[in-house]
């Protein structure tokens, strides 16, 4: 229950950090918040010869409001986005009070979930949901890379090995209120058996674009398509819920200990409904 | 593997140490300064009975190596809670009165939790004290007696009567 040995690396700027990260190669790995790369150091799931420690880096731990978006740089920790540092896009606001409890939210980082890429995460879900882009800079350069092409399976990213987050962007919903998230699990905090999360673009009480995650429900965060299609144009009043589902040709939940294929394709389904009419009930105040 | 000399301020006092990269602070707290209230449990941050603050916060102290602690910042152990003249705190002394613990393994983690949850919201409700101790475990009490210690403190501490 203790981690391999490992050389610690403290850079202060992310050219320093890249340049480390090429020079030692698959050897080594980025710690930030730690939340998910530690347990699994200590579980000897994971073993680097290198870390390098993020948290000494310059510039990477604002929140910067543009005009059509805000950029969470990678040292943005999930309490601060909990407790409202980006309330200009409250469905993140809502993802990030359902992880982990406060000791986890404090060390967590937005970036770290988003990398990490746990299918059942709702930070990574939400980035989906809200047409985030992530930036990574590598030694080729920058690149931006929208979330819909960086969950590529089970943890695993579009990442490149000696690429670097350092910046989510999220574009600012144009009614931003009317969202909704919920999940299932164990105990408070868990990972969650299944949950899903809604954003809508509404016109007055008619549904411009809506825009669905679902997680825990296959080996990636995943976007309801066929149920987003049939909410297009619909009214919030006068919902007609009858395509807005997900059957097996959308997601391959897994069976594990805590629940089988089938429970999640059920509860899934239930949180479907609950999030697209509470995102609804939202717009409409 | 190279040692890394750290500076730690724990409980006030600063404390020099050459430790391994990998050394957590929980180990640091518990080997280098013989503060053992700080309890290992799982050892992967699913427990909370490491739980210490670091600058002001509670963090899971076995997700955090004592390499990564700057000298300008500050680590609080459940040894830095009670009064120097070892009367007990306000939040530790409901955790006695209401049978918040019985074997008292995971009682430090829930300690430093409870401290920062009425350092920051006087007056939870009950659904935020199940929030804000969602992420400590206890297999003893089933947890009714540690949340009663959490109302009764909340009480004591805004002045009334604590029984």
């Amino acid at each position: 229950m203790k981690p391999a040995p490992f050389e610690y690396h403290r850079p202060s700027t992310v050219d320093e950090a890249v340049g480390l990260l090429g020079e030692l190669g698959d050897e080594a790995k980025v710690l930030a918040g730690g939340q998910s790369l530690v347990p699994m150091l200590n579980l000897r799931l994971a073993r680097f010869e290198h870390l390098i420690d993020l948290n000494g880096v310059e510039g990477l731990d604002g929140v910067d409001a543009g005009g059509e978006d805000i950029s969470l740089g990678a040292l943005v920790r999930v309490h601060d986005v909990a407790l409202g540092a980006v309330s200009a896009v409250p469905l993140l606001t809502q993802a990030a009070r359902l992880v982990g409890h406060p000791a986890i939210r404090h060390r967590g980082t937005v970036a770290g979930s988003i990398a990490h890429a746990d299918p059942a995460a709702e930070l990574a879900t939400a980035a989906l949901v809200l047409d985030a882009v992530i930036t990574a800079i590598g030694p080729a350069g920058r690149r931006d890379i929208p979330a819909a092409s960086f969950f590529v399976d089970y943890w695993q990213t579009a990442l490149e090995l000696d690429e670097i987050i350092t910046s989510v962007r999220v574009p600012i919903p144009t009614t931003p209120g009317s969202m909704a998230v919920r999940e299932l699990t164990r105990r408070h905090g868990d990972f969650a058996i299944a949950g899903a999360m809604c954003q809508l673009d509404l016109d007055g009480d008619s549904i411009r674009s809506a825009s669905i995650g679902l997680f825990g429900m296959g080996p990636t965060p995943l976007r309801a398509t066929a149920a987003e299609h049939a909410l297009l144009g619909q009214r919030t009043s006068s919902l007609d819920l009858t395509d807005v589902v997900v059957t097996p040709e959308h997601a391959h939940p897994s069976t594990d200990v805590h629940a089988t294929a089938e429970y999640r394709m059920r509860v899934c389904n239930h949180l479907l409904v609950e999030v697209v009419t509470a995102a609804c009930e939202d717009g409409a105040r | 593997m190279t040692r890394l000399e750290v500076l730690i301020t724990v409980n006030g006092e600063t404390r020099g140490a050459y430790v391994e990269p990998r050394q957590t602070l929980a180990d640091f707290l518990r080997d280098e300064c013989a503060l053992t209230g700080t309890h290992l449990g799982c050892e992967h941050g699913v427990c909370g009975a490491c739980t210490v603050m670091l600058d002001g916060v509670t963090v899971r102290s076995c997700l955090i190596f004592a390499s990564q602690i700057r000298p300008d910042q500050s680590v609080v152990t459940i040894e830095g809670i009670a009064s120097s003249d070892g009367s007990l705190s306000v939040v530790q002394q409901a955790f006695r009165d209401e049978f918040g613990l019985q074997c008292g393994f995971c009682t430090p983690g829930f300690v430093m939790a409870v401290t920062e949850l009425l350092d920051h919201n006087p007056t939870p409700t009950r659904d935020e004290i199940v929030d804000a101790l969602s992420g400590n475990l206890c297999r003893c009490t089933g947890y009714q007696g540690i949340l009663r210690a959490v109302e009764h403190a909340a009480r004591e501490l805004a002045g009334g009567p604590g029984a």
